[in-house]
Order: C-alpha cells, then sequence, then structure tokens
C-alpha cells in the first residue's frame, strides 16, 4: 500500500489490502460504533453480524429478507429468477441484508473487501438499524422483539398443517391469501403494539373461543316483525364492523365457511405483509438515512487515520456508484433511485441548517441556520415516512440542481404536458406531485369490503374507490377475486365507483366455486 | 455484538421452495425442456440449461391498478429544455405513458426464464420412462458377493482385533473389579519409605507393607487385558445385485449411409446412453461398425470416418456375440443392444443375421432396438409406405410381442425423441390405460 499521509492520524491502521478475518470484522466494527456514537450519536439495537456466502445470500432474497419463512412455491420462483439475474452476471448481489429484529442481523457477504465490510456494517448495523429502532412506523407496526420467534412458530404452523390437510390445499389457501396481501394491512392503528411472541399462545385460546364463537351469518331465529331495513342495515354493518380495508382481516374473522387452521394462516400472511408495510413506505428516508450515516461515517474513520487513502477512493467508488442518479431521457433510467434522492436530501438538510440562503430561511424558518444538523435528522429520521418527508423537506436548490419536472399523462389527450418545472411557479407543485408518488394511500388501490348480503345469497360487496379514472388491472382482477370468492365461500362482487359522482364504473363478479379443501 | 460464520451452514435452504416451484410448474417446464433438447448438440444433452415458461404460468395475480387509462403524473430528474406548458408526444409502447413509473414493468416480458440443474434436467426428461424388464434381472442376478462389516466378534485372526474396542471393555472390567493401579502402588510404596526413613511408627508401617502386599497380589491376579477383553472385527459377505449394463451400440457405415442418417442414430445412442446410466451405477458402450466386416471401435472412429464396402449385417451380430462372450457374461452385465442401419443387406446374409438374433442375441440381452433411418428428403407418406427395406423385412419376421425386440424408422431429428419415449414408455400406466 501507499504510505499514508500523516494527518491528524490518532487511530491504528484497522486494515490494509482487501483480506480480513473475523479479528479484523471484530476491530471494525468497534472502530464503526465508536464513529456511529461520536459523530452521530446513533441509537441502535444490539447486533448481530453474520458473514454468508452469495448462495446464502440468494436463498435469503427468496425469503423476502427473511431469516426463515414458511414454505410456498413462490419463493421457489423468487429464488430461480434471481439465481438466473446472479450467474449471468445481470445484477450483483447486495453486499447486504439487513433485518428488522432485536437484535438486528445483518448478513455481509464473505466475498466482501475489508473496505466493503467497513461500509457494510456502517451502513446496515448502525444507519438502517437506528432508523429501524427510532422511526414511528417502525415502532408502531412492527415487533422487532417477537419477529423470529413468530416466524419460527409461522413456519412451524404451516408444515404441521400441511401434513394434516394436505399441501395441495394449503398451498391453495395461501395462494389466495398472497393474492390479498396487499389488502392485508391495517393502515391506522387501532390497538396496542404488536406482541408477536404471545401469538402462538393466543392462537390456542383463540382456536377454544371460536368453538363459542357467535356469528351474525348463521342467525337463524326469527327476530320477529322486520325492522325498517336502513336501520338494519346501519347495524348489519355495525356488527361486521364494515366498511374494512383489511380484507384478510375482515375473512378471518367474519369468512362463514373457513375452517379455523385457515383462518390462522390468513392471520400469518396478515402478519407478514403488515410486517413489511412500513418498509415499503420509508425506502427513500430509510436508505437516504443509510447511506448518509455509511458517508459520515467512513469520512470520520479516514480523517482519524482509521483506513487509508486507498480504502477511502475504493469506498468514494462504490459509495458514488450507489447515490448515482441517471436521467429520465438515459436508456437504464429506471425511476427516482432512493439512495440517491434520500442522501441528496438529506445533505441539503444539514447545508440548510450550518449554511442556509435567503432561500433556504423563507421555505425552512424552522430548520435554516439553527445549527445541530445532526438533531435535525434523528428527528426527521423518527417521526417522518417518504411521503411527508419529501412533502416537507425538498428544497427549490435540489430541485433546480435535478433539474426535476412533472409530466401530466391524460389518457384521453394524445401528447403528454409538462406541468411544472423547476421555476417559482413549479417548486411546489413538483414537491407535491412527488411526494404523492410514495404516498402509499395514493399509489395503491383504495379497496373496501362495504357490505354482506346477510338477507339475500350472502354475497360479499367490494368497493374500488376509482382516482383520476385509473381502474383495476382486469385480467389479474379477476383472478383475485375467484380466489376471493373462494375464501369467502359465496359470490363476490367489486364495484369500481367514480368518487365524485358515485357512479359505478365497472362492476367485477366472480362465483363461489366449491368450498376450499378443509 | 456477535459475529457468526454461517457460511457452514447447510445450504440449499430454498430447495423446497424450488421443488415445490418446479412441480407447480411441471407440465410447463416439461415442455420447455422437451422443446429445449430440439435445439441441443449431443455433446451437451446431459446438462442442464436454462429455459423459458410462460408467465402467464406461474404468475401470482394482485389486485392492482390497470397500466394503462386515466390520468396520470410523472415526475423524473433530468430536465433538458422543456417549459412549463409544453407538450410532447406519447412515447411509443404502452399506453401508459413514458414507461418510466416503477412497477409497471412485468406485464411485457411474456417468459419467465430460469435455469435447471442437471438433475432437474434430466429428471423431467426422462420422467415417467422405464427400462423393461430391469426389476427382474436384478432380482434373478444376485452372484456377486460384498465384504461387508458386520459388527465384532470374540473370536477371529489377530490381524482383525479390534483394539478401541478391546480396551473399552478391559478398561470397563478393571473399574468393575477394582484393580489396583500402578500409580496407586507407587504412592503406598513412597510411603513407607519415607516413613522407614523418618522412623515412622512400627505397626504402621507393618500395616501399610501388609496393604502393599495385599494391592500387588491383587494387580497380580487381574490382569490388564483378559482373553475375555478380546473382541474382532466380523465380515460378512453379501450378495450384491447387479446394477451394471453394457450397451452394444451397432451400425452400418457402409458408403449408403449418409451424415445425415449417422446424425439420427447417434442421437437414439445418446439418448440411450443417458437414459441407462441414469438407471445403472456402470455402463459400458461397446460401438461396432460394420460394412461386410464387422470391427469394435472408439466413439470418434465410429461416428466420423467412413469405410466402403458392401454390407453384411450378421457380422456386426457375431462380433457381438464375440464380445458379449468374452467380456460380457449375461449372468453378470444387463445387455443392451442398439442398432442402427438405412436397411441395406446382402440378400443372402437375412436368413443368417434372423438366426443369430432370434437364437443367440435374444435369449441373452434385455432389450434390442433397431433403429431404421432415413433420408431427410424423403417424405413421411402417410398412407402409401414405400417398399419396406431388406433388414426391415427380415426383422420383421422375428418380432416378438412382449417388447423384448423393437423396431422403428425415423426420417428426422424431430422424430427422435418421440420415438425414444414411445420405446421406454412406462409399461405399468400402459396396461392401467388399457384395462379402464
Amino acid at each position: 500500500m501507499t504510505a499514508d499521509l500523516p494527518r491528524g492520524r490518532t487511530h491504528p491502521l484497522l486494515f490494509s489490502g482487501t483480506d480480513w478475518d473475523f479479528d479484523t470484522i471484530r476491530r471494525i466494527y468497534e472502530a464503526v460504533e465508536e464513529a456511529a456514537r461520536n459523530e452521530l450519536g446513533l441509537d441502535t439495537y444490539p447486533n448481530q453480524i453474520e458473514v454468508i456466502t452469495a448462495e446464502q445470500m440468494l436463498d435469503a432474497y427468496s425469503s423476502t429478507g427473511m431469516p426463515q419463512l414458511y414454505k410456498h412455491w413462490s419463493f421457489g420462483k423468487q429464488f430461480a429468477h434471481h439465481e438466473l439475474v446472479y450467474r449471468k452476471g445481470m445484477r450483483g448481489l447486495a453486499y447486504e441484508l439487513v433485518i428488522n429484529s432485536d437484535p438486528c442481523i445483518s448478513y455481509v457477504m464473505e466475498e466482501n473487501s475489508a473496505m466493503m465490510q467497513t461500509l457494510v456494517i456502517a451502513h446496515a448495523a448502525f444507519g438502517h438499524n437506528h432508523f429501524f429502532k427510532n422511526n414511528y412506523l417502525f415502532r408502531q407496526w412492527t415487533d422487532a422483539e417477537g419477529i423470529r420467534d413468530y416466524l419460527e412458530f409461522a413456519k412451524g404452523y404451516v408444515a404441521s398443517c400441511e401434513e394434516r390437510y394436505g399441501q395441495a390445499a394449503v398451498e391453495q389457501l395461501i395462494d389466495a391469501a398472497h393474492s390479498l396481501m396487499n389488502q392485508g394491512v391495517h393502515r391506522y392503528p387501532r390497538r396496542q403494539r404488536l406482541d408477536l411472541k404471545a401469538e402462538e399462545q393466543r392462537e390456542a385460546e383463540r382456536h377454544a373461543y371460536q368453538e363459542r364463537f357467535y356469528n351474525d351469518l348463521w342467525r337463524t331465529i326469527p327476530t320477529g316483525a322486520q325492522q325498517a331495513s336502513r336501520q338494519s342495515e346501519d347495524k348489519r354493518r355495525a356488527l361486521l364492523e364494515l366498511p374494512e380495508e383489511n380484507i384478510l382481516y375482515f375473512l378471518e374473522k367474519t369468512a362463514p365457511k373457513l375452517a379455523p387452521w385457515q383462518r390462522e394462516i390468513l392471520r400469518i400472511v396478515r402478519h407478514v405483509a403488515q410486517y413489511f408495510y412500513p418498509q415499503s413506505q420509508t425506502k427513500v428516508m430509510n436508505e437516504g438515512c443509510a447511506t448518509y450515516c455509511h458517508y459520515r461515517i467512513m469520512t470520520r474513520l479516514h480523517r482519524q487515520g482509521s483506513i487509508n487513502d486507498g480504502a477511502f477512493l475504493e469506498f468514494l467508488q462504490s459509495h458514488t456508484n450507489v447515490v448515482a442518479q441517471p436521467t429520465f431521457d438515459t436508456p437504464y433510467y429506471n425511476g427516482i433511485n432512493p439512495y440517491a434522492l434520500g442522501f441528496a436530501m438529506m445533505e441539503d438538510i444539514a447545508r440548510i441548517c450550518n449554511d442556509p440562503r435567503d432561500e433556504d430561511r423563507e421555505w425552512f424558518p424552522d430548520i435554516a441556520g439553527k445549527g445541530d444538523a445532526d438533531n435535525v435528522l434523528k428527528h426527521i429520521w423518527a417521526n417522518y415516512r417518504d411521503e411527508s418527508f419529501i412533502a416537507q423537506f425538498l428544497s427549490p436548490r435540489l430541485i433546480r440542481e435535478w433539474r426535476i419536472f412533472h409530466v401530466l399523462d391524460n389518457a384521453n389527450k394524445n401528447v403528454l404536458e409538462i406541468a411544472a418545472i423547476h421555476d417559482e411557479r413549479g417548486y411546489r407543485r413538483i414537491r407535491r406531485a412527488l411526494a404523492r408518488q410514495y404516498d402509499i394511500a395514493w399509489q395503491q388501490a383504495d379497496i373496501q369490503v362495504v357490505d354482506v348480503d346477510l338477507a339475500g345469497d350472502r354475497h360479499l360487496i367490494l368497493q374500488h374507490e376509482v382516482v383520476n379514472g385509473i381502474l383495476l388491472a382486469e385480467g389479474d382482477t379477476a383472478q383475485v377475486l375467484q380466489n376471493l370468492a373462494t375464501l369467502w365461500g359465496y359470490n363476490v362482487i367489486l364495484r369500481e365507483v367514480d368518487p365524485a359522482t358515485r357512479k359505478v364504473l365497472k362492476e367485477h363478479v366472480a362465483r363461489a366455486t366449491p368450498a376450499i379443501a378443509a | 455484538m456477535y459475529i457468526i460464520d454461517r457460511r457452514l451452514n447447510p445450504g440449499g435452504k430454498s430447495f423446497a421452495n424450488r421443488q415445490r416451484f418446479l412441480r407447480r410448474a411441471k407440465a410447463l417446464v416439461q415442455r420447455a425442456v422437451r422443446d429445449n433438447f430440439k435445439s441441443r448438440s449431443i455433446k451437451d444433452l446431459d446438462q442442464g440449461g436454462e429455459i423459458g415458461i410462460t408467465r402467464q404460468g406461474v404468475h401470482e395475480p394482485t389486485l392492482r391498478r390497470a397500466a394503462s387509462g386515466g390520468q396520470r403524473d410523472h415526475v423524473l430528474p433530468g430536465n433538458k429544455d422543456y417549459l412549463e406548458g409544453d407538450t410532447i408526444p406519447r412515447p411509443s409502447g404502452g399506453g401508459g405513458g413514458s414507461g418510466s413509473q416503477p412497477g409497471q414493468g412485468g406485464d411485457g416480458e411474456d417468459e419467465f426464464r430460469f435455469v435447471l440443474t442437471k438433475e432437474e434436467y434430466l429428471d423431467l426428461f426422462l420422467d415417467d420412462l422405464e427400462l423393461p424388464d430391469l426389476a427382474k434381472r436384478r432380482l434373478m442376478d444376485t452372484e456377486a458377493k460384498e465384504i461387508q462389516r458386520a459388527g465384532y466378534s470374540t473370536t477371529g485372526s489377530p490381524a482383525s482385533l479390534a483394539v478401541a474396542r478391546t480396551m473399552r471393555l478391559s478398561l470397563a472390567r478393571r473399574l468393575a473389579l477394582r484393580r489396583p493401579s500402578a500409580s496407586e502402588i507407587l504412592e503406598l510404596e513412597r510411603e513407607i519409605a519415607r516413613l522407614e526413613q523418618q522412623g515412622g511408627h512400627e505397626s504402621q508401617i507393618t500395616a501399610l507393607k501388609e496393604e502393599y502386599e495385599r494391592l500387588v497380589r491383587r494387580n497380580r491376579r487381574i490382569s490388564y487385558i483378559d482373553p475375555i477383553d478380546l473382541r474382532y472385527r466380523r465380515y460378512e459377505s453379501n450378495p450384491k445385485p447387479v446394477a451394471q449394463a453394457v450397451m452394444f451400440c451397432l451400425m452400418d457405415v457402409s458408403g449408403s449411409m449418409s451424415e445425415h442418417m449417422k446424425d439420427l442414430a447417434k442421437r437414439f445412442f445418446a439418448l440411450l446412453h443417458l437414459f441407462l446410466t441414469r438407471c445403472y451405477s456402470h455402463v459400458d458402450i461397446v460401438f461396432i461398425r460394420h460394412t461386410d466386416r464387422a470391427e469394435e471401435v472408439d466413439e470418434q472412429t465410429f461416428f466420423y470416418s467412413t469405410e466402403t464396402g458392401g454390407t453384411i449385417v450378421s457380422t456386426a451380430l457375431e462380433e457381438m456375440l464375440t464380445i458379449m462372450r468374452q467380456r460380457y457374461n449375461p449372468a453378470d452385465w444387463n445387455i443392451y443392444v442398439a442398432q442402427a442401419s438405412d436397411g441395406d443387406n446382402m440378400g443372402s446374409d437375412s436368413v443368417k443375421a434372423a438366426t443369430l438374433l432370434h437364437d443367440e442375441i435374444l435369449p441373452a440381452c434385455q432389450y434390442f432396438a433397431y433403429l431404421e433411418v432415413g433420408r431427410e428428403e424423403d417424405p413421411m407418406p402417410t398412407g402409401t409406405a414405400p417398399r419396406p427395406s431388406d433388414l426391415w423385412r427380415t426383422y420383421e419376421t422375428i418380432a416378438t410381442a412382449d417388447g423384448h425386440f423393437v423396431m422403428r424408422k425415423v426420417w428426422h431429428r424431430r422424430e427422435i425423441y418421440p420415438v425414444f419415449r414411445e420405446l421406454f414408455r412406462r409399461r405399468g400406466s400402459n396396461v392401467r390405460g388399457g384395462a379402464a
């Protein structure tokens, strides 16, 4: 290696060259930890770092990054796909994978160079870890402590069901549940923190309770004179807790024909979906936070002499690749890079805190010139999600720098229209439009269970609130509704409704086939 | 903080999921594998490989918005010269707009591609085929012996003494009988010497000496290793089922056989070999080519060198019998014969060939397949069959009903695999189908 420049070096060199052993990793971890605490004051779960091979990384990919998951063919499909892409060299594997659990598990690949391991530890074991522990969405929606035990239980439960009821029946059920996974999350908090640890015990209790389960669908005793229909309709909806947007939850609680084990599996799929719900809403922030942290930590390590110039240059190269944002007209443009956007915005926020211009003072009176950028950022990491983060903190300067513009695409016109560019008139509109792209409630179709025809043939009525005239994809919808009808046991109707005129734009109907094998 | 090395954990965590995936898409994958086979060269016939199946077959539907229609917003970086209010023509390819919104892809690709391992490929490829009479022959031939370990015995030759087991038993016996150890005796000896030197109490010394005597006596009486400790490794010879096969490839290489015909023959041989290697742990191949005389050659010569001369089939059959008698005793070997020819034979030889086949070869071999290869340009006649060749007519007289001897004619590469499948189709399913 080249001779190191004596420049405020207060720390011993952690490694030279690319080789590492477990001792090196321990030293790296300690140095990174010191930097993370002193430089940024990060607050993290305890860490567990696991060294894995490329094949194990592929395994981890295909179970959606979970250390273990129940068995299902779709994960095999994922694996086959990732394997091909990796073997052909079309895409490298991620250098790390981190699991939101307590202790926080980071997988690092054995192929990584010593510098890469440093970067990965700074990025995942401190950046992501801090975000998982502090962001309000994760605190509200996931139970980092219980997730591993719960997955263990889920895997065992599904396996035992396969043994008792046959692989085909379980597979059919999970297929159906997966197709409704996006409609299987609670979007608004309605109860206390999840306690996944107790789930297994609660499964047994629930089982016992359901023996005595009262289900209004089965009421056969005549209730005397028919009441006014309007009143009974409201009452019925209240009894069934309608409308309900968590379709899996509704089925689990109300579907008349499901066996207890089928309800439990729906519940498992629902919990897994819920676990990933915060992740999909915080991609920019999560990656931005981790990237910002690793950048600060690596810079500090270099400044204090823990890594040499060669390693730092290697880091810079890899870092620039990560935060590169191709423009829309390049052939490899693939949407906005969450790493790039998150990192750029956080750098920008730090700049606004420390060195604001007049424009910044006008746009961000709360933080401009306040100094103490780290605490401002930590506050943001804890209390925002992508949508609110962009809506509040995307600065005019960054819009100019990235030359962001907004295109309106109306299917009725044969040209696209430029709605806003990076000028005074456009800043706010661009910011709002971009924030909306990250608003999960805006991006995902709003579909709710609105009613059950209890007096008639018990068909289930769903409603899709159409936004901007975009209907559901026809082929998929027919298949999913068929699955839904099988689970519900009776017919299902989905109406696509225009929110302004309440006009039904389209109606999908699925007929129930003979009940799912129980 | 913990650092855990997971690299040594057993891999293949996704194996079960992968199998489920393959099972689910089995029909599609199988079709893809068979299509894929057509374009493969013989050399890598038994390799795994990349295949594609229709995406629709393994599609996972979700409730999602359509990719087209309605009003959409796109927010993009890198504006060069657009101003507010500008209009741009809709980019071609999908009405969904500029195709820049993540998550819009996936519809376009109609193939899901992935890699099958060699085992998976062959399993799917040769699924539902079986070798005729394989099980029967395996059970019948149990001549070969195999030496196997079979526990311990109390007698045996010194060479097979099981030292570790013997010492363990000896230790157990010594402990049970409380044999005084050497160190115990030595310590007592030292104690006596010390007392004598220091002038210890007389009676104490005497008591110790008596104790010492007792220990030494006991030590002598209870031996360190006793004959009852001895154990010997025991061996048994087990009859070993024969799981080896030899495959004779017979081919006419006279001038009338074109490259195309040889290629057809080669494909058939390659398939048969592949199939045999999956059923038997050991498969030998013998290549015999013939014109008006026959000789055993190596593979390269067999397929690629040309000879001139007439055609006498019986020479090849004779050569095969000679080699079989010399090297492959039918009692030990499962014998498969595949013969490829364009059907020419010298008129006077036919009777001899038929006799040889019927009287000597067929009784000894497991299966005899005759493949008659035709010229590619020959049309495949549906109603009007061409005049059967000399050899075909000869062989027809001995074709038996039990499927022991089969003959087929092919003209084109694409027919090889169907013919092969037809020959080795699982008989059991046939019977069931017939009964139903």
